[in-house]
């Protein structure tokens, strides 16, 4: 019966991503496999990562070969129950290719999603992206220092199957504005305001990463009605520590051998820092005033080498329900800031994860901000 | 990000520098087109439509059309350029350099030198190099090397669109003189390239490709033939290195040794004839200093030394593609 076999795609990661290669299979044709386990290594130009399985039961075949690329969507496995026969097997592969293909073609002439401009208090230009569609407030995704809107390629696409989201460039980063103002986390939280004002959004569930994490629970604490929620992702604020020989390291290097071993420290696996990664962030820091406003940054943000803003005393006396998420691994900010955390903040440890949990172990954040959300 | 040509690359950061610094004016030969004659204004925009716009938006006291005399254009820019203006002089064909390389190599580039450090030339001279357009002996030459041999010149070939923007910013704001090298089989070619201003530091090589098995170094257009061959190889198990230059003048050593001496194994890519050519620089370089690494004999892959055949045929055979640097890479490796 085709009904029970299940197939397992190429998944999307990100805007850009229209093709990927699986670089190792973990698991073979025959065994059985649970949801969320990590069944194969994918590669794409942007970035290298684990692809968990987003179904269960027994792999019953495995079409994509090591090596080869396929676009997105393309048949990696098939999963089925023991008892359906190898012909319907056969069948529900050929059927596949062929409504993949059909797909494809369709898919070429659609128009995707590009991100767009608004202007803010001041005349200064922030960029987003905008996915998805559906009622309730929209997921905001707000990044760290050194950042942008891209580095949620694993996250956004996801939610936004089931929630209105946009994800912004902060001051300084991506293609908004290079005016960092003050360059301290209050400026970045007025902007991230602003942003919010000008698109009109009331009320808004909160995603923040790193510095994005101390912004996002800075603007709950100061407009408590406009989070409905805030999941703070290895959040600065929580604690005086912060590693500045990244800081440093990612503001000094300008040439991809300097760079690779610093951003490498962002990641438990450092193999997850492609070539692509290390060029995108070079190209960053070459346009006119980045350098200046990084350094502003660090300044603003991490005087005398420690962390400016304690926003821990403010945990406690939050309206809506906050979680934060830290990597065990987390070589940037110390995971330990994540302990001793009030009662009505629920904390998650993922063991295997570095500063980049929402990068590492995309499917568990995500399961964690979907069920924050609703 | 948008896609954008060559062409549109260099015209987006003339545009852009010349909005940021009043003191930025463009000369040459029908860089706007049309002056002194009841027609249409601003009708060439460079023989190759690459300053088009910018006479309209600037006008003509910012963007000047000179006399075809390259002697007195290029003089009279590196004047300008000692006395506070940011001249970029178009030179159409580098090819035309040799009524002009007084003004070059005995003045613009030894005014810093003989004025003890006082004076600086902040002139950019851009020009179009390279074969592969049916335009003879004398519209076809690379001609690089020349100017990489004088002190007191910076030398820059951007390999695609990104880099030349990045590239031409950076010459625009550099104080001393830079000759910059467009090769006129590129102008078409897109990459992506950002909106905002940047700049790309010079004397940093890119290192475009990462392999264990052979190095390859070169510069402009080569580096696309080598970034082709060593996706092609990549398939078959060899693993190429690509270092693109970016600038011969100044050269970064440093990538150069580090790379050569990573895998043992170098093949030099130079469209340029073979004699006193920067193939034949780079391997000096890397035989003084990193011999000991070597596991086999440096190959260049240059053309062939005699002028640029107006034949089609015979033009094709002589640039140095990828047919002949995949032969080169192989040898290398076949060397036990």
């Amino acid at each position: 019966m085709a009904g029970d076999i299940q197939p397992i795609v190429m998944p999307k990661w990100g805007l850009a991503m229209e093709e990927g290669v699986v670089t190792a299979w973990n698991v073979a044709e025959g065994a059985t496999i649970t949801k969320g386990q990590e069944i194969a290594d994918i590669e794409t130009s942007k970035i290298a990562n684990v692809f968990e399985s987003p179904v269960s039961g027994a792999v019953r075949r495995i079409v994509a070969q090591i090596g080869e690329t396929l676009p997105v969507g393309a048949l990696l496995a098939v999963v089925a129950d023991k008892k359906v026969g190898d012909a319907d097997i056969d069948a529900f592969v050929a059927k596949f290719d062929a409504a993949l293909k059909a797909a494809l073609a369709a898919k070429a002439s659609e128009k995707k999603p590009e991100p767009e401009t608004v202007e803010i208090t001041g005349g200064r230009k922030i960029r987003y992206l905008k996915l998805g569609s559906a009622d309730g407030p929209p997921i905001v995704f707000v990044h760290g220092f050194g950042g942008d809107l891209n580095n949620w390629l694993f996250n956004q696409e996801a939610l936004a199957e089931s929630h209105t989201t946009y994800a912004i460039d902060l001051p300084g980063h991506g293609g908004s504005t290079k005016d960092v103002g003050a360059g301290d986390l209050a400026s970045m939280t007025a902007a991230l305001a602003a942003w919010l004002d000008a698109l009109k959004i009331a009320r808004t569930h909160l995603v923040g990463h790193s510095m994005g994490g101390g912004v996002v629970l800075q603007l709950a604490a100061t407009k408590p009605d406009m989070a409905a929620s805030a999941t703070l992702i290895a959040p600065a604020g929580l604690g005086p520590d912060i590693a500045m020989d990244f800081i440093n390291g990612f503001i000094e290097a300008s040439r991809g051998k300097k760079l690779e071993p610093v951003l490498q420290m962002i990641v438990a696996n450092p193999e997850l820092v492609t070539r692509d990664m290390i060029e995108d962030v070079l190209k960053f820091k070459r346009i006119d005033g980045v350098d200046a406003a990084l350094k502003k940054l660090r300044d603003g943000l991490f005087p005398g080498g420690r962390q400016a803003a304690s926003l821990r005393d403010s945990l406690a006396k939050l309206k809506p329900p906050v979680q934060v998420i830290v990597g065990a691994k987390d070589r940037i900010i110390p995971a330990a800031h994540a302990q001793g955390l009030p009662g009505n903040v629920k904390a998650h440890v993922i063991e295997t994860a570095g500063h980049m949990p929402h990068m590492e172990a995309a499917a568990e954040v995500n399961r964690l901000i979907a069920a924050i959300a609703g | 990000m948008a896609k954008k040509t060559y062409r549109q690359a260099i015209n987006e950061a003339l545009r852009q520098e010349m909005e940021r610094d009043p003191r930025v004016i463009l000369m040459g030969e029908d860089v706007a087109g049309g002056l002194g004659a009841p027609g249409e204004q601003d009708a060439w925009g460079g023989p190759l439509g690459v300053t088009k716009g910018l006479m309209p938006k600037f006008g003509r006291d910012r963007v000047l059309d000179t006399p075809i005399s390259e002697s007195a254009f290029v003089g009279a820019a590196a004047g300008a350029a000692a006395m506070g203006l940011r001249p970029v002089a178009e030179l159409m064909f580098v090819d035309f350099f040799g009524v002009c390389f007084d003004q070059i190599f005995n003045q613009a580039a030894k005014f810093k030198y003989m004025f003890g450090g006082k004076a600086v030339t902040p002139l950019v001279i851009r020009t179009m190099y390279g074969a592969g357009f049916r335009a003879a002996s004398q519209h076809s030459q690379c001609l690089y090397p020349i100017f990489t041999h004088i002190p007191g010149l910076k030398v820059v070939l951007p390999s695609n669109a990104y880099e030349a923007k990045g590239l031409l910013t950076q010459s625009i704001r550099d104080d001393d003189p830079v000759i910059f090298f467009e090769h006129k089989a590129m102008y078409d070619e897109t990459a992506e390239v950002p909106d905002d201003p940047y700049t790309i530091p010079f004397g940093e090589a890119n290192v475009t490709r990462e392999g264990d098995d052979v190095t390859i170094i070169t510069m402009g257009r080569m580096v696309n033939f080598c970034n082709q061959v060593a996706d092609k190889l990549a398939k078959e198990k060899i693993g190429c290195t690509v270092v693109d230059l970016r600038t011969t003048s100044p050269l970064d050593t440093e990538t150069v040794l580090e790379t050569a001496s990573e895998t043992g194994r170098v093949v030099v890519v130079d469209e340029a004839h073979p004699r006193c050519n920067m193939a034949a620089d780079i391997s000096a370089l890397i035989c003084q200093e990193a011999f000991d690494d070597l596991k086999a004999p440096i190959k260049m892959v240059t053309a062939p030394h005699c002028p640029v055949p107006f034949s089609p045929a015979l033009e094709d055979i002589y640039i140095p593609g990828p047919p002949k640097i995949e032969a080169a890479v192989r040898a290398v490796m076949g060397h036990a």
